[in-house]
């Protein structure tokens, strides 16, 4: 862009003519964005050193709730753990393989794209509690065939939890895909034909490396919705049976909630929760931001 | 070969036609129980309702009664619009100041927003609620707070994404002219930021909407109920649901959001798509 030579000095002079206006325009989102954010986060991490029931009477014990967290043979988190990690993986490519083939058939020129588009996004607008209570109904309903329930196994648990994020996830992943691959510049996909690339071949090397972008936002969105995942477990399974399906989220919100004295534990494993989402959400998107082709 | 695409092209609108039609299943599926006697729901649910099975509108009444489900409609609607409009207009201009004025302080915040995007509610959850109840915000008022607060950090993020792409010049004009900074704001720089409101608004509602952790934890239960907390209430003790009322319930807070969504739906998938390329 073209600018004045005196640019710099002109930005200057609004500057300072604005700056005073601190308190009208930034002040009231900094006090929410402490009242809801900072304290709690920095008392979090604090807390998570202490033993408490509410958070005045918090007394210092150094790292004894982080290392009961794993030497409690009664508390399912190492289990959660997995359990979660592996819904996760799981959820993760099925939703973006699915999401992309749909979006890749969608944008073919066949009629009715609209409604499916449609239809296919809608479950999202539907809150997770919902949604589990409406796939309980559907699923229970299918096992009762086999003299089964939900919480017979928390395998079936597993797979109730995959398809539901499936159904729900799969359209809005859909359509961020969509708009990827209509972002492709058309003469491209043409000159790679022409040069005689067969249609996987324009799949493989033109396609997928020009929606790259597309593939890193709906991984990073789909791997913490996975992670973080909460309503749709408490609707579905509650952790049933037994706890064994339990995921992450839901585990730290018993520890807190449904044992006393266990308060310092669920914040110790908040943390370690939170590091971890943080860790992946981090690699993940440096990993994937290098395979982006540069434009 | 132009009819062998035409075939290709039929074949998929059938194929797709199907799964539209499975996809919207466990949804209809509901709305037929919700008309089901409450002893068949669970030993019946594929069964069409007549006869005996038969209840009217039972389920809905029962379900309406049991959850007060009207006041939790209403002060999810509260909630909702109020919050959202709240981050709109803070966040725009928070976000409108740490992008003209460049100091060691608006970077922090704007870091600290950026930062505050990747951490888990759960992280936060106890130390909020506590601190919601010593500042009296255990209320739907009060709520809105805690809401601009937690939301702030993905709204302030995508405001600033959108101002740092408007020229200068047509805000150092409006202020050559007499304007002050806040009519600069409100009458040269929010027009301009109109589709990124939109945008940050649906996300927002979105979630609000939606939102069970934060108001379960926040909100004071006997008096304050919404909507998702209102159906989870149901589950009550262990294992006992009444069947029936959650059928209505369930198919009384999908109606509202399927009726919102196709009367906007450009919108809401405009906004979905904005959204996403700025996360």
């Amino acid at each position: 862009m073209l600018r004045s030579p005196f640019f710099k000095e002109r930005e200057k002079i609004m500057e300072k003519a604005i700056k005073r206006y601190f308190p009208v325009f930034v002040l009231p989102t900094m006090l929410a964005f402490t009242i809801g954010f900072i304290a709690p986060f920095i008392m979090g991490i604090y807390l998570s050193f202490c033993k408490f029931t509410t958070v005045t009477d918090a007394k210092f014990i150094g790292l004894v709730n982080y290392t009961k967290i794993f030497n409690d043979p009664s508390d399912p988190f190492l289990h959660s753990l997995w359990y979660t990690a592996a819904f996760t993986v799981v959820s993760v490519l099925l939703i973006n393989v699915l999401a992309f083939i749909v979006a890749m058939l969608l944008t073919k020129k066949i009629k009715g794209t609209n409604i499916f588009r449609t239809v296919f996004f809608m479950p999202n607008l539907i809150g997770g509690i919902i949604l589990g209570y409406v796939w309980q109904l559907l699923l229970n309903g299918i096992l009762l065939s086999f003299q089964r329930t939900l919480t017979y196994s928390s395998t079936y648990g597993f797979w109730g939890l995959v398809i539901l994020m499936c159904w729900q996830q799969i359209g809005y992943m859909m359509i961020i895909y969509i708009s990827g691959i209509q972002n492709i510049p058309g003469e491209l996909i043409e000159a790679a034909k022409i040069d005689g690339a067969n249609s996987r071949q324009v799949l493989f090397n033109v396609t997928i490396p020009m929606v790259m972008p597309s593939i890193t936002i709906c991984t990073f969105l789909t791997l913490t919705n996975g992670f973080k995942l909460f309503d749709q477990n408490l609707a579905l399974t509650n952790g049933e049976p037994s706890k064994m399906s339990e995921m992450l989220a839901l585990n730290i919100f018993n520890t807190f909630y449904g044992r006393p004295g266990y308060e310092g534990v669920g914040q110790a494993k908040a943390v370690l929760f939170f590091i971890l989402v943080a860790v992946i959400a981090i690699a993940q998107n440096t990993l994937t931001r290098t395979k982006e082709v540069q434009q | 070969m132009n009819v062998r695409k035409a075939k290709h092209g039929t074949l998929l609108t059938v194929i797709f036609s199907i799964i539209s039609i499975l996809y919207v299943y466990p949804i209809a599926l509901v709305v037929i129980n919700s008309f089901k006697k409450k002893a068949y729901i669970s030993r019946k649910p594929f069964a069409i309702p007549t006869g005996k099975m038969f209840v009217q509108f039972e389920n809905y009444v029962n379900g309406i009664k049991k959850t007060g489900f009207i006041e939790a409609f209403g002060w999810s609607l509260f909630i909702t619009v109020f919050s959202v409009a709240a981050i709109i207009l803070c966040t725009s201009m928070c976000a409108w100041y740490i992008s003209r004025v460049k100091n060691k302080v608006t970077s922090t915040i704007y870091y600290l927003c950026l930062f505050s995007m990747i951490v888990p509610f759960q992280m936060v959850m106890f130390t909020l609620s506590k601190i919601a109840n010593i500042l009296h915000l255990s209320n739907p008022v009060g709520i809105i707070v805690v809401y601009l607060g937690f939301g702030a950090g993905l709204s302030v993020f995508m405001f600033t994404g959108f101002v740092k792409s408007i020229p200068l010049e047509i805000e150092e004009a409006a202020m050559i002219d007499g304007c002050t900074p806040i009519q600069t704001f409100f009458q040269v720089v929010m027009p301009i930021l109109k589709p990124t409101c939109i945008t940050v608004a649906i996300l927002q509602a979105m979630w609000i909407w939606n939102d069970y952790l934060l108001p379960y934890l926040v909100l004071d239960m006997r008096k304050y109920k919404t909507i998702p907390i209102a159906v989870q209430y149901l589950r009550g003790g262990y294992g006992s649901i009444d069947m029936g009322a959650m059928m209505g319930v369930l198919v009384l807070s999908i109606i509202p959001i399927i009726i919102f969504y196709l009367s906007c739906q450009k919108y809401i998938i405009e906004g979905v798509v904005a959204g996403a390329v700025k996360g």
